[in-house]
C-alpha cells in the first residue's frame, strides 16, 4: 500500500467505487466495535418494532467507512483532518453500501473529496472528507 | 391520536436553550479505557480498514506517524458510555431540550448531520474527556417526517489540557405523523412507515416490481411463441420456452371476480378492503385490491384502471380504481 503524493491528486480526479455488502454480521460487528449497543443495530425485532425493517449501520459505523473510503485510496499516510456527513436513508442489512467520489478542493496542500455512499433507498451518506498527504 | 400543542412550549424551549447555550460546555466522565490496540484492531476489522498504522507496530513506526495511531473516525468511540453505562456519564446540556421535545409529542429522532475535525491523531495510552455544548436549537420546521425542531451540539474531545478533536451533531425531533395527516380512512396510507407486507422479487418476477416502480403494468410474455402470462414464470406453458420478456398493459382492465375482506386483521391494512381478480384485454388476468370507492360499489364487469400506491419509501404496489366505461 503507498500513499499518493501531491502531484498525484488534482481537481475533477474520481476515486475508484467501493461497494460493501451490509451483511447482519457487517452491521451488528461494526455496531459492537464502535461500542454502540443501541437495539436498532443488533436486534431485528426491536429494530421493526420501531418502524424499521431491519438493523441498519450507525452512525459511528458510516463515518468509519467513509474514512476507509477516503484512505483506501489515497493510500495509509494520507492525514484525515475532518468528515462532514449529512445523513439520509437508513443502510439496512441486506443492502449494499456504494461508495463514489471525486476530488473537489486542493487549497494549502489540504485536499478536499466528495463522497456519497449510496443504497437501494438512496443517498446513505453525503459530504466531504479533508485530508492531507505526508511529504 | 394528536397531541395537542401546547402553546407556551416554543417559548420555553426557547428560553431553556438559550439558559443551557449560554451555559457552555459540560466536562462529561472520562474514557473507560485509554485508546489501545485491541478496541482498534476489533474495529478496523469489522470496517473492513486494512490500514496498516493503526494496527501493524512495525509499519506504523516506519511511518509518517513514527508508531500506531488510532483511526481518526474512532475517536467517538472511546468515550461511549458502553453497554448500560449511561448513568456514568452524567447529565450533558442537551439532555433537558430532548426531554422537553419528548414530553410534547417530539417523540421521533432522526440524526441529519455528523461533522468531525480532528486536529491530531491519538495515540494508545492517551485516555480522552469529552465536553458537551448545545449549540442551537432551531424550529418549528415542516419536514417530511413530520412538525420538528433541529438540535445542535457540540463535543470536544481533550487528552489533557489539548483538544484533539470535535464534533458537530444535529439531530430532527419531530412529531411523528398520525394516519390521520396522512389522509388514510379504509386505505393504506402512504408514509415513511415500512409498509409490513413485502413481495416475492425474485429473477423471474423483478420485472413486474421494476415496472410497477416506473408507473408500468408489465406482463410477461414469450420470446419464443408471443403468448402472454401472469403471474410470471419460467417456462411457457403453450410451447415450453424459457425465453421471456415482458410487454407493458395498457392499465384497463374490469372486475372478473373479487372479495370483500373483513376479517382476519392484515398488517398494515384496514378492513375492509376489495380483492379482485381483474381481467386486461391483452387476456390475462391479474389480482389487485380495488380502491377509490367504496366496497359495496365495486361489481363484476366494473371497468378499472391501474393507479399505483405508494406504501413506504421503497415499495410500490399497483392497484385498481374506477373508469368510465
Amino acid at each position: 500500500m503507498r500513499t499518493l503524493n501531491e502531484d498525484q491528486v488534482e481537481i475533477g480526479l474520481v476515486l475508484p467505487e467501493l461497494s460493501i455488502e451490509l451483511t447482519p454480521t457487517v452491521v451488528i460487528s461494526t455496531a459492537l466495535a464502535t461500542m454502540d449497543f443501541t437495539p436498532v443495530h443488533h436486534d431485528v425485532e426491536g429494530a421493526q418494532a420501531q418502524g424499521s425493517k431491519d438493523i441498519f449501520l450507525n452512525i459511528l459505523t458510516t463515518m468509519g467507512l467513509v474514512e476507509r473510503y477516503v484512505t483506501d485510496w489515497a493510500g495509509p499516510e494520507a492525514l484525515i483532518r475532518g468528515i462532514n456527513v449529512k445523513l439520509g436513508v437508513p443502510a439496512y442489512a441486506g443492502d449494499t453500501l456504494t461508495f463514489t467520489g471525486s476530488v473537489v478542493g486542493c487549497e494549502n496542500g489540504e485536499f478536499t473529496v466528495e463522497v456519497r455512499g449510496k443504497v437501494s433507498l438512496g443517498d446513505h451518506a453525503s459530504g466531504t472528507v479533508r485530508f492531507a498527504l505526508p511529504g | 391520536m394528536t397531541i395537542a400543542t401546547d402553546p407556551t412550549l416554543h417559548d420555553r424551549l426557547a428560553a431553556l436553550a438559550e439558559r443551557q447555550i449560554a451555559a457552555g460546555e459540560s466536562v462529561g466522565a472520562v474514557a473507560a479505557d485509554p485508546v489501545n490496540v485491541p478496541m482498534i484492531r476489533h474495529w478496523t476489522a469489522a470496517m473492513g480498514d486494512a490500514n496498516p498504522v493503526y494496527t501493524d507496530p512495525a509499519a506504523a513506526e516506519a511511518s509518517t506517524h513514527g508508531g500506531i495511531v488510532a483511526p481518526p473516525a474512532m475517536i467517538q468511540v472511546w468515550t461511549m458510555p458502553g453497554v448500560n453505562g449511561r448513568a456514568r456519564q452524567g447529565a450533558t446540556p442537551v439532555d433537558g431540550v430532548l426531554a422537553m421535545l419528548d414530553e410534547n409529542g417530539y417523540t421521533g429522532v432522526v440524526a441529519t448531520n455528523c461533522e468531525q475535525t480532528y486536529h491530531r491523531y491519538v495515540r494508545p495510552g492517551e485516555r480522552l474527556v469529552p465536553a458537551t455544548r448545545l449549540t442551537a436549537l432551531a424550529g418549528p420546521k415542516k419536514t417530511a417526517l413530520g412538525e420538528g425542531y433541529f438540535v445542535t451540539w457540540n463535543v470536544a474531545w481533550y487528552s489533557g489540557e489539548e483538544q484533539v478533536a470535535e464534533m458537530l451533531f444535529r439531530v430532527l425531533k419531530f412529531r411523528p405523523r398520525t394516519r390521520r395527516d396522512r389522509g388514510g380512512g379504509g386505505e393504506p396510507a402512504a408514509g415513511r412507515e415500512p409498509y409490513p407486507l413485502r413481495p416475492a422479487v425474485n429473477r423471474d418476477t423483478a420485472f413486474f416490481w421494476e415496472g410497477a416502480a416506473r408507473g408500468e403494468l408489465r406482463i410477461q410474455r414469450c420470446t419464443a411463441c408471443g403468448e402472454l402470462r401472469h403471474p410470471p414464470g419460467p417456462v411457457c406453458p403453450s410451447c415450453r420456452s424459457t425465453d421471456r420478456g415482458y410487454a407493458v398493459a395498457s392499465g384497463e382492465g374490469e372486475v372478473y371476480s373479487y372479495v370483500v375482506h373483513h376479517n382476519p386483521p392484515v398488517p398494515g391494512r384496514r378492513t375492509p378492503f376489495v380483492v379482485a381478480v381483474v381481467q386486461l384485454p391483452e387476456g390475462v388476468r391479474i389480482v389487485g385490491n380495488v380502491v377509490d370507492c367504496p366496497p359495496s360499489e365495486v361489481g363484476i364487469g366494473m371497468p378499472l384502471r391501474v393507479t399505483y400506491r405508494q406504501m413506504d419509501d421503497d415499495l410500490i404496489l399497483p392497484m385498481w380504481a374506477p373508469r368510465e366505461p
